[in-house]
């Protein structure tokens, strides 16, 4: 009884109650989770930047990150921005971008990222501490005003090819992460801790065993290097009590020849218990999938008309170049349609699944097929506003030549089976578009020169803000796609951008390469 | 060929990490044509990467740089083949190293008679030579180990068969009617920068232009395609024997 007064006593003086990011569109001046808020959002309410005056946005400070290019996307709380780098976390003044601590843990020097970049996209927070997932797997809680490191603990062994690369995702209580690993023939899963103290909860694997529904979609022990990977953060349903994760492509890749089945859950959406992990529902995309189209997108959670009846949606973009939207209690597939070129579909039954069009699989020879490996849109986020009802995603348009090779699982080492070609970078281009959110339908697009890195953030002033590869950071009028100011920042744009307030005064954070700019007027 | 493949094939590869992997050059063979021939050539000699049919590559001197420069790629312009498997690795490598012994092609032709219609046709208006000429077109200094002399025969016979990157021809009218054209050294969403003959750039506000042209398809060299057989081959002979400072 005494222990749970002290618990409850923490609880009730910690900055930042589980509450406060439940409640996040209350407080618009901080930025308190990955996307802003728990549905996947990434729509900030602010109102100070309008189409009328973000002409006259100005740099305000720039943060330099050691390492590489930056795809951090930061928390803000009370004055105080987080940020991260590969196994680096920082705490910066939000007015002026000054330090007030940093924190580091080395990498490993046998560490290998088999298959990605090495970054980090960003903390979590709860309470009082600041979680950040480690390259070398460890998920590590920070104290929020020191840096100082409070616990840490193994998710898992980086040397078959375990990594992490997301924000957390925190909810009441729990830290919730998932792992990359995809092209190393891993075992996927998604693992939530317990917030004070860093004990494991639950683990749900993305790959059925023997014995578990779905493990008939695997031929043989093809399912032990499945991959399903989770490496980018979920969202989060309160009232419904329900976390949703999408997970990555079936291992080998590029060669499904010993993986026969539809291979559950990779390239698919779960919706998990978030006390039990329990599966509630699934949702594949691209049932075995050879082209590497992880379902690993932000989930967007949006209540929504669909045929005359608001619905609890969940709706997404995907890799593969179809938008979804579904039923967020059952899973149920309600429409879908290509929102990027594609040829290796027809389109969607009236379950959602694909009608394949034949012979778009990898082969000795190469295959031509739309989208390229990257897909019609990656991790970075889309956007979400319920002031203009559009969803926004930057979109990529490339096609590749698929080749199938031989697959030989080794841990720790690539396990991919093929790979591509890309047709010519001056063929590539990429745009912002505007969809509906119950059907996908396109609204409006703004053309990019090339397919894009960056996220997607729109504002309640009614402006949506992204980057280029060429540099540019740019704002467009979000009911038109209309550009209205660009800043060049010097650096191919590959990260998420965030908005929030200081003194009541609006800014906007976007990376760039490997620095960080804030903007206000 | 059979002995050396038969021979490489018996050799253990050490690759990255504690793996022994064997190079197979038949796999290497298809990787290449499939993953760098897009580059390097079908048969190795050049294109947008360098000629790799030489016994010494500058930045592969080993066998071990060879498959760290395949697996990681060599930043900016080539890409990692992060997706191989060591195996692969170690057979494109294989493959490579294949390549570097085939004999040297022999050029008919004059390479000092090529050198001076090289400056009488008026070739560095546009290319330059060892820091000589104007770089309006890709630099000559050492074509000779990125192309070989067929590529080269057929650019200059042909010069729009091989449209170098990078020099796209723009077209732009102003709002004031001036009309520039130029090759286009840089673009983003907002603007773009042209390098102009005289070696000067300009750059425009893409929303305050009336007209953006993109020529595409065409080269701006004239097509030798009316020269002697003999000069034509003296010409070659001359591209060829531009080596850099190899």
């Amino acid at each position: 009884m005494k222990l749970a007064l002290i618990a409850f006593t923490i609880a009730a003086f910690a900055q930042v109650p589980y509450e406060r990011i439940r409640d996040a569109a209350k407080e618009p001046a901080n930025w308190l989770t990955y996307s802003g808020n728990l549905q996947g959002h990434r729509h900030s309410p602010l109102t100070e930047l309008t189409p009328a005056n973000v002409g006259a946005l100005k740099v305000k400070w720039a943060y330099q990150f050691p390492g590489g290019r930056n795809q951090t996307s930061p928390i803000v709380v009370d004055g105080v921005m987080y940020i991260t780098s590969p196994n680096r976390a920082a705490a910066l003044d939000a007015k002026t971008g000054r330090e007030l601590w940093t924190w580091d843990r080395p990498i490993p020097k046998d560490y290998q990222s088999i298959g990605f970049g090495q970054v980090n996209r960003g903390p979590a927070i709860l309470d009082d501490q600041l979680f950040i997932a480690t390259l070398d797997c460890y998920l590590v809680a920070l104290d929020l005003k020191t840096g100082q490191q409070r616990w840490e603990v193994k998710v898992e062994d980086y040397k078959p090819g375990y990594s992490m690369t997301l924000a957390p995702l925190a909810i009441k209580g729990k830290i919730l992460v998932g792992v990359s690993g995809g092209e190393a023939g891993i075992r996927g899963f998604i693992d939530a801790y317990g917030s004070n103290d860093g004990r494991k909860l639950w683990r749900f694997f993305t790959i059925p065993a023997p014995g578990e529904p779905g493990n008939e979609t695997w031929a043989g022990d093809s399912w032990k290097t499945g991959s399903g990977s989770s490496w980018v953060t979920g969202a989060f349903d309160p009232e419904l009590n329900l976390v949703y994760w999408g997970i990555g492509n079936p291992g080998p890749d590029w060669n499904g020849d010993k993986r026969k089945g539809d291979n559950l859950y990779t390239c698919s959406f779960v919706a998990l218990d978030a006390d039990t992990g329990k599966l509630k529902w699934h949702f594949q995309f691209t049932p075995h999938d050879t082209h590497d189209w992880d379902a690993a997108h932000v989930p967007m959670l949006i209540d929504a008309p669909v045929r005359g009846q608001v619905r609890k949606l969940i709706v997404n973009p995907n890799r593969n170049a179809f938008y979804y939207a579904l039923d967020r209690v059952t899973g149920e597939f309600l429409a879908g349609q290509s929102y990027a070129k594609q040829t290796w579909a027809k389109g969607l039954d009236d379950k959602g699944r694909p009608i394949l069009i034949p012979g778009m699989d990898p082969s000795e020879e190469g295959v031509l097929v739309w989208p390229a490996l990257n897909g019609a849109t990656i991790w970075y986020s889309p956007s979400y506003s319920p002031k203009t009802g559009f969803v926004y995603v930057a979109t990529r348009e490339a096609a590749a030549t698929y080749f199938k090779r031989e697959a030989e699982f080794k841990p720790g080492t690539f396990f991919a089976g093929g790979g591509e070609r890309r047709i010519p970078q001056d063929e590539q281009w990429g745009a912002i578009r505007a969809l509906e959110p119950a059907t996908g339908k396109l609204a409006w697009e703004y053309k990019l020169l090339s397919a894009p890195w960056a996220g997607v953030l729109s504002t309640g002033g009614g402006l949506v803000f992204s980057g280029s590869n060429e540099g540019n950071i740019f704002a467009l009028d979000a009911r038109t796609g209309k550009p209205l100011w660009n800043f060049h920042s010097g650096g191919a744009v590959a990260a998420n951008p965030i908005s929030f307030a200081i003194d009541g005064r609006q800014h906007v954070a976007l990376a760039a390469d490997r620095v960080l700019y804030v903007f206000g007027l | 060929m059979k002995f050396i493949l038969l021979c490489l094939a018996a050799v253990p590869i050490f690759a990255q990490g504690a793996h022994d992997a064997v190079a197979d050059l038949n796999i290497g063979k298809r990787v290449f044509d499939s993953q760098c021939a897009l580059c390097h050539g079908p048969d190795g000699s050049g294109g947008r990467g360098p000629n790799l049919r030489k016994a010494k590559l500058k930045k592969a001197p080993d066998d071990e740089a060879l498959r760290k420069a395949i697996a990681d790629g060599l930043p900016p312009e080539m890409p990692g083949a992060w997706q191989l498997s060591i195996r692969e690795v170690a057979s494109v490598a294989g493959y490579v190293r294949t390549l570097g012994k085939v004999v040297v092609e022999e050029i008919p032709g004059d390479a000092l008679k090529g050198q001076e219609l090289f400056a009488q046709t008026g070739c560095s208006n546009c290319h330059i030579v060892s820091g000589k000429g104007m770089g309006n077109g890709p630099e000559l200094s050492a074509i000779g180990t990125r192309r070989s002399a067929q590529h080269l025969r057929e650019s200059l016979v042909t010069p729009s068969k091989f449209l170098p990157d990078g020099f796209l021809l723009i077209e732009v009218i102003d709002a004031a009617g001036r009309a520039t054209k130029g090759v286009k050294a840089n673009e983003d969403l907002f603007t773009i920068q042209l390098a102009q003959p005289n070696g000067r750039y300009q750059s425009f506000n893409k929303a305050a232009l009336k007209k953006l042209t993109r020529v595409t398809g065409q080269s701006t060299m004239p097509a030798f395609d009316k020269l002697p057989a003999a000069d034509l081959d003296n010409l070659v002979a001359y591209l060829a024997s531009l080596r850099g400072t190899e």
